[in-house]
């Protein structure tokens, strides 16, 4: 079971990495914040948006486009949070 | 370890914009071709580019490949060699036509014709004044660009193999390169790829510093394969800093902004550019705009509470101009700086951006290495194309939008050679060599038992750090030979690194752990090349460097225009010559560099 859910973060991790530096940092911070409390759903919403061309998922992160699915939209919501302009 | 043997006439490592091309050349021929990458292909970090793809079209006014060619010699500040320069500046209409046949969605202009728009560096009639060269697909060039040939290699039976990290290059007795070892990140198997060509296009090594533009997959990994597997790695010394990456978070803010009419400002509002370059001013080329911004920085006429940045401005622009023509830019203002820029400028300093070097090659995409007192001998079945090789077209300094052009024509034309060498070589695979598939088994065995290493997460940042200190924007002779011991210590530390994930599917420790191993040897050789270079050229400036009338700006080529080798055993230099003569035309001569 552990083994498994290693295995699928794992998973999820590489397909974090991404063309666009402007993601890899969101998601640099994501899973710092993150890692230890992602439950299945947000491991499916997550999986979901990571399907999509970096372009497509910046423009949600970055709020230039919106989703009308709401459990895309709650994942979205903590990858806008943990954004570095939080810091600013 | 087990492993498993695969036969291909041809594989590429990269599926970015060269790897892409040079795969079409090679499927279209019908040669048998797999074509490796970390990441899906249209994640590759072509995806980043923006601002476009230079060619002298002349669709909205003169131009000409000649003039195209002296603005790459010039910007290269002469180390770039002029075959190569020629080559690529003639071919640059073909590729992009050939690119907008593969279904690339340009801009247009009213009568369809393929937009341009000014870039740093790019002039008309000989360095006069700027010229519209840039072709641009909206703020989505790359990624349109990968799209493209995506599409392309899957009509002409390319074989993918996603989520596959290349560990070595396989090269027998006779120096030959026989293919790769790889490992399938999915499963943690290990694969050698037996090929008569093996083509790298592993793209740039931007992450050996801490600032940086890059995304986080540009870790060097075929000029760290090359250089373990004995070859050199050329002009490493060479790091263009890009003029505007956000402040603090690096990332990039394309130079089409400034191409637009965007205006870098001090923190007394001053347009300073004018004062540095009074004829190209906000577009002169990347290494002058960075130097001027810091020494303006450096002279305390930054910005922001420790006056350590200046200033963007595109307040003055059309708001429909900034959406229509540089949407993602509002975005990155709002997320990386917290700043509305149709309102306020945006913070940017001068961040680590392209590497210039690489693994040798000339402009037929072969490999090419000194041998028995000739300077550049082909590797034979060994070809690099993109950012991760070194033509070399940039020299000591890239113009905006000659990298897709690089890759566009240097992916092809390495395709094509291998094509030919193919054509003229139907005999069987060669025999692998076992040593060389041996030292991937003990480098993963090593890693597997390692007791009490260091952590892969904090040895990279140490490495990111002294790079960024001791080999950044501005260099001066104590801190590079200290960097040269600091980095030696680290590397020492990064044959030893620990990881206690030992799981095998999408273990990102392990896969860490080994692009480390690539980035390290892009870290010694940048700080030993810059180390050794004793004078300013281009985007490698050292504050020892004299400015006389002998060695203008600090350039001396009495005694450095030639390019630098570093190899990693024995961490030697050598150095071979610049082509200074063109293929067609007449040599342009060496002069003084100003905008
Ligand atoms: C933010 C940004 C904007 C830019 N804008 C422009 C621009 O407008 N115009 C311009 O001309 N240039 C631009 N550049 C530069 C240009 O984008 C790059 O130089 C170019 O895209 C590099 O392409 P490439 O094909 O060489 O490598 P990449 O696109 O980086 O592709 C490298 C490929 O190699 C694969 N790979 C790497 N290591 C391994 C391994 N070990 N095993 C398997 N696969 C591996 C990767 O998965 C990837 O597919 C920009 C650069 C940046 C950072």
């Amino acid at each position: 079971m552990e083994e498994d859910r290693k295995a699928r973060i794992n998973r999820l991790k590489w397909h974090c990495r991404r063309a666009l530096l402007e993601l890899d940092l969101v998601f640099d911070r994501f899973w710092e914040r993150y890692e230890s409390d992602l439950d299945a759903q947000g491991e499916a919403a997550l999986e979901q948006l990571l399907e999509l061309e970096d372009h497509e998922l910046w423009a949600l992160v970055s709020g230039r486009e919106a989703t009308d699915d709401p459990r895309l939209q709650e994942m979205i919501e903590r990858l806008r949070e943990v954004s570095p302009a939080a810091d600013f | 370890m087990n492993y498993t043997v695969r036969k291909f006439d041809a594989v590429i490592v990269g599926a970015g914009g060269a790897g892409l091309r040079a795969a079409i050349q090679l499927s279209e021929a019908g040669y048998k071709t797999a074509v490796l990458t970390k990441v899906f292909p249209t994640r590759s970090h072509t995806v980043a580019a923006q601002g476009g793809v230079a060619a002298s079209l002349g669709n909205s006014e003169d131009d000409h490949w000649h003039w195209h060619m002296y603005d790459t010699v010039k910007g290269s500040d002469w180390l770039g060699d002029q075959d190569a320069i020629e080559f690529m500046c003639r071919k640059a209409n073909e590729v992009v036509v050939e690119l907008e046949h593969y279904g690339m969605p340009f801009d247009r202009l009213d009568n369809g014709k393929i937009y341009q728009r000014p870039f740093g560096g790019h002039m008309s009639n000989f360095g006069e004044k700027p010229v519209r060269r840039s072709c641009a697909a909206a703020d989505r060039t790359g990624h349109a660009m990968l799209h493209a040939m995506y599409q392309r290699n899957v009509k002409v039976n390319t074989q993918f193999f996603v989520e596959w990290q290349a560990l070595d290059l396989v090269r027998d007795a006779e120096g030959d390169v026989l293919g790769v070892t790889a490992m399938d990140m999915e499963t943690g198997e290990v694969v050698v790829f037996h090929a008569k060509a093996t083509i790298f296009a592993t793209g740039g090594a931007g992450r050996i510093f801490y600032s940086s533009t890059n995304a986080f997959i540009n870790t060097g990994d075929g000029l760290g394969m090359a250089a373990r597997a004995g070859i050199p790695l050329e002009d490493m010394e060479f790091w263009q800093f890009h003029p505007t990456g956000v402040a603090g978070a690096g990332v990039l803010i394309t130079e089409g902004v400034r191409g637009e009419g965007g205006i870098l400002r001090n923190s007394a509002g001053e347009r300073f550019m004018e004062r540095y370059a009074p004829n190209a001013k906000d577009l002169a080329s990347r290494d002058v705009v960075s130097r001027a911004m810091t020494t303006e920085i450096n002279e305390g006429r930054g910005c922001g509470p420790n006056k350590d940045f200046v200033l963007l401005d595109i307040t003055h622009l059309p708001p429909e101009t900034i959406m229509k023509r540089l949407p993602g830019i509002h975005e990155i203002g709002i997320q990386f700086a917290g700043v509305d820029c149709l309102k306020e400028p945006l913070p940017v300093v001068p961040t680590a951006h392209y590497q210039m070097g690489g693994i040798p090659t000339n402009y037929a995409g072969q490999v090419v290495v000194p041998k028995d007192g000739a300077p550049a001998v082909p590797v034979p079945g060994f070809y690099a194309a993109g950012e991760c090789a070194c033509a070399s077209v940039h020299g000591a300094n890239r113009l905006g939008t000659n990298s897709l052009l690089d890759l566009l024509v240097f992916g092809k034309s390495a395709g094509e050679t291998a094509v030919g060498d193919l054509k003229g070589n139907a005999k069987a695979h060669k025999p692998l060599p076992q040593e060389a598939i041996d030292k991937t088994l003990a480098r993963l065995g090593r890693l597997d038992s390692q007791k009490d290493g260091a952590s892969v997460h904090d040895t990279r940042l140490e490495m990111q750090r002294a790079m960024q200190k001791h080999a950044g924007v501005f260099r001066f002779k104590n801190l590079l030979a200290e960097g040269v011991s600091r980095i030696h210590e680290i590397a020492g530390k990064v044959a030893a690194t620990e990881i206690k994930d030992k799981s095998k599917v999408f273990n990102t420790a392990r896969i860490e752990a080994l692009e480390l191993d690539n980035l390290i040897e892009v870290a010694k050789a940048t700080m030993v090349s810059a180390n050794a270079r004793t004078e300013s050229r281009g985007a490698h400036v050292r504050d020892d460097a004299p400015d006389t009338p002998e060695t203008p700006d600090g350039r001396d080529d009495k005694n450095w225009l030639k390019h630098s080798l570093w190899y990693r055993e024995g961490n030697r230099l050598d150095y071979k010559p610049v082509h200074m003569q063109p293929l067609s035309v007449d040599p342009i001569e060496l002069k003084k560099r100003a905008y």
